[in-house]
């Protein structure tokens, strides 16, 4: 099964064969096994599995932070896997938003400032405050991290992801740490921006029920894509429950 | 198995600090090291100096006086108190020593002709001993010889008694009474102008019409002899006879310098170790806090295992105690070396016959006692925090740090920040003790630092005042006793001379009630253009018509203050005794002087115009023939060549100010790099997630450098004006400390002095900011975001 068949509509990512080993002391850990896929512009991709499926490897590797073993990656015709340090860490700078499990927001910024760390360095920002009004946080501009809850973090963390205005969001199990209630407020953030920004979004859970609000849904399982499936009806993240 | 795997545990924990325990252990090992270096060389010279003094029989009182007939010792004897009383002559004289052009004197002490001295006995380094009755061999102090690379056997001439005479060097000596051979009226030892020399007492008092007489003479009193009491009567039995005041070892020349040095020592050696042993139990307490805070979950897992709180606690007190090993495996050697080092020094400037270099083991006990204090005492704190916890807390991770807006944003700076600056102010302030005790920490090297450069400066001051406000001929010399005025053109004939001025110095003594000290009273003239009334400060106190202007430690030691009178017992001539009124005093430099109108001195001493001395201004291009005529005046007792004092004083003083200035130089660089490279890897150890979290979103390696980096030159910058104001504070301290009859030292710290001092600082946090910079190179962003710290 491969996961690049779909409509060929305007590539972002096409990775092509990507491995990825691990050395583990004297084990060798096969994180991926041979990956090819297509992410294209403005659609909402959930990619599903177990721990250990390799899906936070793929992530990582497509978001510039990792390099893959063998294979290639092309980021909008560019090929990632030729980048060095230099020009991986321009490329987060410019085109990539993350969002972590658990939020790692800077204790010692308020939710603006946290922000606005990031759209300093940006070429086209938005306004802090705007972003965090994004996320239904303009009450709280001022707040140190401290002070919020952890779907409030989790939400700055998203304002922070996507003041840059990037090109691509990727969120790692954004949800993990939350309960199902501030769970859903955060997806709905993250379904609203690709929404009306129109960012290409790829997010990371092992939740079968997040999967509902996708374009598209790639299961992995040992390292391999095991599945692909094209949600007809996307579920407004309000909706869900788990 | 050999280790319990908690021991283990400890082991491997150290193991993965190591850059820390080595910084630390570095700068506790110089503590400990300085600790026994300076304990170690105290009680090595002492013992030197006891030894010496004991098996050369130093005496405990000396007198000079003119002239007394042998039988007067009989009574000297027989003073309460006294155990041995060994009469002598002592005289100037002057040489002229092959290859050397320049005026060169010597004393000569008599020694019985057959048998051996019994007070003060010499110490025979090569050669031989006198031929008994020989007339022209003498016996040469070691210095001298040294300095003017003679060799027993040497001949030299000397005028004795206005005879030129032959004389031959049969042996080198060494000798308890001058241990430092300083010349009259000399601020240190110029051995190169000056030298003492033994002859037989037979040649001696031919040569100066002394037979049957002496004119110096040496006590060694009973113990538990009241040594005052004996002073007394002894001035008593000399008055007759021209005595100049007897007194004690604190007053003899050698003595005092000598035990000038082990003071100043003594002073330095408590210092120095707690300003490093201070900053290693900082650098502990900082350490140990974030290693405890890291290890929350073990400890948790530890006590919920059944590990009781005692074990914990001694567990992370045994961490401390290993560093402590550590740092006394480099420090004890490393002390005892330099201490080997510094106390042979010593040993060869002082000319010790026999030197051992002992260290008690008691001092190291006491080294290893004292540091292990200060470091358990650096890591209470943390280790108590880490009892405390209980365990359930402790599984969970440590609540996430609370954070507010900084003093500078609530004065409404903080618009103005850039997320960046507004994180490393609030790092700062979040945790105030860490940020004002790293600074302080950092802020003792820049006092190191301008406390290394203040002596040169305060010695650079006090040689440009000294020799050029104070001292303003270029040579001057004494008589041996008062002579008429005439003598003063007499000295503005001889060649070269361009300007002359008489001096009168009175050899008297000061009292103030129960007080009283020796000095001597020069006359000055008040219109005199070659002596200067020099203050410390530069400021120059005019010549008091009437009365008396004395040193101010004089004063002090007197406890006396201007418009206050004393008794003036002139001890010289008529011997007049009166009381005369302390019109002012002035901060000088060395010694104790006290200084009168020449014509109120004249009339005191009922006296027509007589000079002991004159000083002068000399053509340098006549300064040969102008030492060959000198040399001829047999009235001359001695001749000071200011150049000569200012060598002496560069050759010893600058020379041992080298040194010094290295050793603080390279201290102040381990405190410097201990400090900030400490705080660097313990704030990137804890902040290595948020960072990994910037270098994800984008941000360079050189903008999370800064961020990181901007602490340290926060606390850098901060440091520095404050190590400024604590190193002028410890120069004051040390003036204070330092401030002794034989010398005192101005508070003069250059401007140069303190920017060296904060360029070496910062050039110091500035590498170590660096070296762990590098390790931001190795910051594993994927592992570093995939869980909760």
């Amino acid at each position: 099964m491969n996961a690049s068949t779909a409509a060929p509509a305007d590539t972002v990512f096409a990775a092509r064969g990507i491995t990825k080993t691990y050395h583990m002391g004297e084990v060798d850990v096969q994180a991926l096994r041979g990956v090819d896929l297509d992410l294209y512009a403005g659609e909402f991709v959930v990619l599903l599995g177990p721990s250990g499926s390799g899906k936070s490897t793929l992530l990582n590797i497509l978001g510039g932070l990792d390099v893959p073993s063998s294979g290639e990656v092309f980021y909008r015709g560019r090929q990632l896997t030729k980048f060095d340090d230099a020009a991986l860490t321009r490329y987060r700078r410019e085109f990539v938003g993350f969002v972590f499990q658990f939020y790692n927001l800077i204790p010692s910024l308020t939710a603006r400032e946290n922000v606005a760390l990031i759209t300093e360095i940006a070429r086209d920002p938005m306004k802090p405050a705007d972003a965090l009004e994004l996320v239904g946080l303009g009450q709280r501009l001022d707040h140190f991290p401290a002070q919020m809850s952890g779907g409030e973090q989790q939400r700055v963390a998203i304002a922070r992801a996507v003041a840059k205005r990037p090109d691509v969001l990727l969120c790692d199990e954004p949800t993990g740490a939350l309960d199902v209630h501030t769970g859903v407020l955060v997806l709905d953030a993250i379904q609203q921006i690709n929404a009306e920004l129109g960012t290409t979004t790829a997010v990371i859970t092992h939740n079968a029920v997040i999967a509902e609000m996708a374009d598209r849904v790639i299961h992995l399982s040992g390292g391999e894509i095991t599945g692909v499936e094209l949600n007809p009806q996307t579920r407004p993240a309000a909706e869900l429950r788990w | 198995m050999l280790l319990a795997p908690l021991d283990r545990k400890l082991l491997r924990d150290l193991w993965n600090m190591r850059g820390l325990a080595t910084a630390i252990s570095v700068v506790m090992g110089c503590g400990i090291a300085l600790f026994i270096m300076s304990r170690s060389m105290l009680h090595s010279l002492e013992l030197s100096q006891q030894t010496y003094y004991d098996r050369n029989n130093f005496a405990d009182v000396f007198a000079s006086l003119k002239r007394a007939p042998d039988i007067l010792i009989d009574r000297i004897a027989a003073i309460p108190g006294v155990a041995v009383a060994e009469r002598r002559i002592s005289v100037p004289a002057n040489l002229s020593i092959p290859g050397q052009d320049e005026p060169v004197f010597g004393r000569l002490n008599s020694v019985p002709d057959v048998g051996m001295p019994r007070l003060n006995t010499l110490y025979l380094r090569r050669g031989s001993w006198l031929t008994p009755r020989s007339d022209d061999e003498v016996l040469a102090s070691e210095a001298f010889v040294e300095a003017n690379h003679l060799e027993v056997g040497d001949r030299f001439d000397a005028i004795i008694n206005g005879r030129m005479e032959e004389l031959r060097i049969v042996g080198v000596v060494l000798s308890p009474e001058y241990i430092y051979e300083i010349k009259p009226g000399d601020m240190l030892p110029d051995n190169e102008h000056f030298g003492v020399f033994w002859m037989n007492e037979e040649a001696l008092s031919m040569a100066y019409d002394m037979d049957g007489a002496f004119n110096d003479v040496a006590l060694k009193l009973m113990r538990g002899a009241n040594q005052e009491d004996v002073i007394q009567r002894l001035d008593e039995l000399l008055e007759p006879y021209g005595g100049l005041g007897a007194y004690g070892r604190k007053d003899q020349m050698s003595h005092q310098f000598v035990n000038n040095e082990i003071e100043q020592n003594r002073n330095m050696g408590l210092f120095a170790p707690s300003i490093f042993l201070g900053v290693a139990a900082f650098l502990i307490n900082v350490v140990l806090s974030r290693t405890i805070n890291s290890q929350r979950e073990q400890i948790a897992a530890l006590k919920a295992f059944g590990y009781s709180n005692l074990e914990v606690g001694w567990h992370y007190i045994k961490l401390v105690l290993l560093v402590v090993v550590t740092s006394l495996v480099v420090g004890i050697p490393g002390g005892v070396w330099i201490g080997w080092v510094i106390t042979s020094l010593y040993a060869r400037l002082f000319h010790f016959p026999v030197f051992t270099y002992h260290i008690l083991f008691s001092t190291i006990l006491a080294a290893a006692g004292v540091a292990a204090t200060a470091s358990v005492l650096g890591g209470l704190g943390s280790v108590l925090r880490a009892v405390r916890l209980p365990p359930a807390e402790a599984m969970r991770p440590e609540p996430p740090t609370g954070f507010g807006p900084t003093f500078l944003e609530r004065i409404g700076l903080g618009r103005l920040m850039p997320p960046v600056l507004l994180m490393v102010v609030r790092q700062l302030e979040r945790r105030p003790v860490k940020t004002v005790f790293s600074t302080l920490a950092v802020s003792l090297a820049v006092a190191v630092l301008v406390i290394g450069n203040f002596f040169q400066d305060s010695i650079n001051s006090l040689i440009s005042t000294q020799f050029h406000w104070v001292q303003r001929y270029d040579m001057s010399l004494r008589t041996n006793e008062a002579v008429s005025d005439r003598a003063v053109y007499e000295v503005a004939s001889m060649p070269g001379v361009l300007r002359v001025e008489p001096a009168r110095a009175v050899s008297a003594r000061l009292r103030a009630g129960p007080r009283s000290r020796r000095v001597g009273i020069m006359g000055i003239r008040p219109d005199s253009t070659l002596f200067g009334l020099m203050n410390m400060d530069g400021h120059e106190t005019p010549l008091p018509p009437h009365g008396l202007l004395v040193s101010k430690k004089l004063a002090e030691v007197l406890g006396v203050k201007p418009g206050d009178t004393v008794r003036l017992e002139v001890l010289v001539d008529k011997r007049p005794e009166l009381d005369v009124k302390i019109a002012a005093t002035l901060n000088d430099y060395a010694g104790l002087s006290a200084y009168m109108d020449l014509d109120e001195l004249h009339r005191i001493m009922l006296e027509g115009p007589v000079v002991t001395g004159v000083q002068m201004l000399v053509d340098p291009r006549h300064r040969d023939e102008l030492y060959r005529d000198l040399k001829e005046t047999p009235q001359v007792a001695t001749v000071m060549v200011k150049q000569h004092s200012i060598d002496a004083f560069n050759n010893t003083v600058a020379k041992n100010l080298g040194v010094m200035k290295r050793i603080n130089l390279m201290f102040a660089i381990i405190i410097a790099v201990g400090v900030v490279y400490n705080s660097a890897r313990i704030s990137q150890a804890e902040r290595s997630r948020e960072l990994a979290t910037l270098r994800v979103l984008g941000f360079t390696r050189r903008e999370i450098s800064s961020i990181l980096l901007g602490e340290l030159a926060v606390v850098t910058l901060l440091a520095i004006p404050l190590g400024l104001v604590l190193g002028k504070f410890f120069a004051w301290w040390m003036c204070t400390a330092f401030n002794q009859e034989l010398f005192r030292f101005p508070l003069v710290v250059t401007r140069r002095t303190y920017a060296w001092a904060a360029l070496v600082v910062i050039t110091a946090s500035a590498i170590s900011g660096l070296i762990v910079r590098r390790n931001l190179d190795h910051l594993d962003l994927v592992a570093v975001l995939k869980s909760r710290e």
